[in-house]
């Protein structure tokens, strides 16, 4: 589902910020990414949802390949992934309902269908009440879940989340830990980058750590630690 | 369309002052370009005006029988040049002169001032060359005595109109340029504004089309209004100095028209060059 094969990144300011990745993320699975920042969680993220492109090496995300793809391409496939990021980045002057339609609609998605689902979304995300608060009346948790409603609008195979709790207190951290566990489990594979140590022994969740650009240990692949 | 025109509405009410700056900008630009083309547009009239006072005199020997003028007229008539041949008596020759004199009109006497033929060239044929060779040719006729045209006056006047029409383009160009340059800048601003609503759409799967289509509705709209008010303008200015200075021609509906249309097409190029600057980048 999620290939990346001896992917480098290097920026012309900064420099290396992955060196010589080669991973592979099952349909279905859920896996944290983590590493001390500027270990190259985030760049990793923005390479899966082709963001950017790798300087060398290939990504391939469910069928598209970051070497061959065009515009469009990448505009389809991120109509099947589902993106949250730690500033939640929803639109302050919509709606907790519009915000989530927006994504629906920008994706032509029949009008008529929009309301149902983003009542269904909200519900499921614990905000049925809050459909009409703007984001600002809304706690960093909630806004959040909005995001989280958001990104999967379009049912998507896969949900990344750049550091999705690192803006938020604990119980809201154990929200939206619960929440993405829930949508684990329905069948969406889940990659969280997390600087939460404590999330992630709370699970047996796959856990892939980075330093410096490369991938140091893998739980679901010891031999990577080892060598 | 339904949602990009919902989504350009939106970008109006949410961020009002930048949308009245934007609109403000693209019609004091088009104004000033529009103040230009009405000075241009009343020059080419004044000298098309004195143009057309441009004539060549052919002045008839006396005892000249009617017939040979009559013949001659015809001729000159059918030249390529030539728009209208007159035929000015004697009489009607003094009669002028007295009018045009006034109170000296009295020191000629009847008979004094020679009958003559008087020829209009068509626009196209009143450079100093063509008025040249049509007196040159009407000369030759064995009746006329003299021939005569302001010849340092035409060479001037087609020298007038050359510079005219260079200065007139360049400066043309040069207020375009400009107009383009600022409004392509007020737009930015505008695209910049929305950069945060222009990452999530991409992000949640928007193309690149669907993203750019209420951003050109925006810069339409935005270019009809500015040109609509500098077209509004520049009428004011023509009427302000028609009423306080000299009577200035305005615009036709064709050119006023076009002066909207291409305030439209300024808004339409200029969204498509910001936004899709800003595309690349992201």
């Amino acid at each position: 589902m999620i290939r990346l094969t001896n992917v480098s990144k290097e920026y012309p300011r900064t420099g290396l910020a992955l060196n010589d990745v080669t991973l592979h993320i099952a349909k279905g699975e859920f896996a944290f990414l983590t590493g001390p920042s500027g270990s190259g969680k985030s760049t990793m993220l923005r390479l899966v949802y082709m963001d950017e492109r790798p300087t060398s090496g290939e990504v391939r995300v469910s069928g598209t390949n970051s070497s061959e793809a065009k515009r469009s391409d990448i505009a389809r496939l991120r109509r099947h992934l589902g993106v949250v990021f730690q500033d939640f980045r929803l639109l302050d002057d919509r709606t907790a309902h519009a915000n989530i339609a927006f994504a629906m609609e920008v994706t032509g998605a029949p009008r008529e269908s929009i309301p149902a689902k983003v009542n269904r979304l909200l519900t499921q995300v614990g905000l049925a009440s809050k459909g009409n608060a703007y984001p600002k009346e809304l706690s960093g948790g909630e806004q959040q879940r909005v995001a989280i409603a958001r990104a999967l609008v379009n049912d998507p195979f896969v949900l990344i989340a750049d550091e999705p709790t690192g803006n938020l207190d604990d119980r809201a951290t154990r929200g939206i830990f619960q929440l993405l566990r829930e949508i684990n489990a329905a069948g969406t594979a889940v990659v969280m980058a997390t600087h939460d140590l404590e999330l992630m022994r709370r699970s047996d969740y796959r856990t892939i750590e980075m330093l410096q650009g490369r991938v140091v240990a893998d739980s679901a692949h010891p031999e990577v630690a080892a060598s | 369309m339904r949602l990009a025109l919902r989504e350009a509405l939106i970008a109006f009410r949410r961020a009002p002052l930048l949308s009245v700056l934007g609109i403000v900008t693209i019609a004091f630009s088009l104004f000033a370009f529009g103040l230009f083309g009405l000075v241009a547009l009343n020059l080419r009239d004044a000298l098309q005006r004195t143009e057309e006072r441009v004539e060549i005199a052919g002045y008839i020997a006396d005892g000249t029988a009617p017939e040979a003028v009559a013949a001659a007229m015809g001729d000159i008539g059918a030249f390529p040049e030539v728009a209208h041949v007159d035929f000015v008596s004697q009489d009607s020759a003094l009669a002028r002169a007295k009018s045009e004199l006034g109170e000296f009109g009295d020191v000629f006497e009847p008979g004094v001032l020679p009958a003559s033929i008087e020829v209009r060239l068509k626009p196209n044929a009143r450079d100093p060359q063509s008025v040249k060779r049509v007196a040159d040719r009407i000369a030759t006729y064995t009746f006329i005595d003299d021939v005569r045209y302001a010849e340092d006056w035409v060479v001037k006047l087609y020298q007038i109109r050359t510079v005219a029409t260079v200065v007139g383009l360049v400066l043309g160009l040069a207020f375009a340029a400009v107009a383009v340059i600022i409004i392509g800048a007020t737009i930015r601003m505008a695209v910049l504004a929305r950069g945060r609503e222009i990452a999530i759409m991409r992000l949640v799967g928007a193309t690149d089309g669907f993203v750019r289509a209420p951003f050109l509705i925006e810069g339409f709209v935005k270019g009809v209004l500015g040109g609509g008010l500098a077209l509004f303008l520049t009428w004011l200015a023509a009427a302000l100095i028609s009423r306080y200075f000299v009577q200035a021609s305005f615009f036709g509906p064709g050119l006023a028209t076009l002066g909207v249309l291409s305030g439209a097409l300024l808004g339409l190029a200029g969204s498509a060059v910001s936004v899709g600057r800003h595309l690349r980048r992201i």
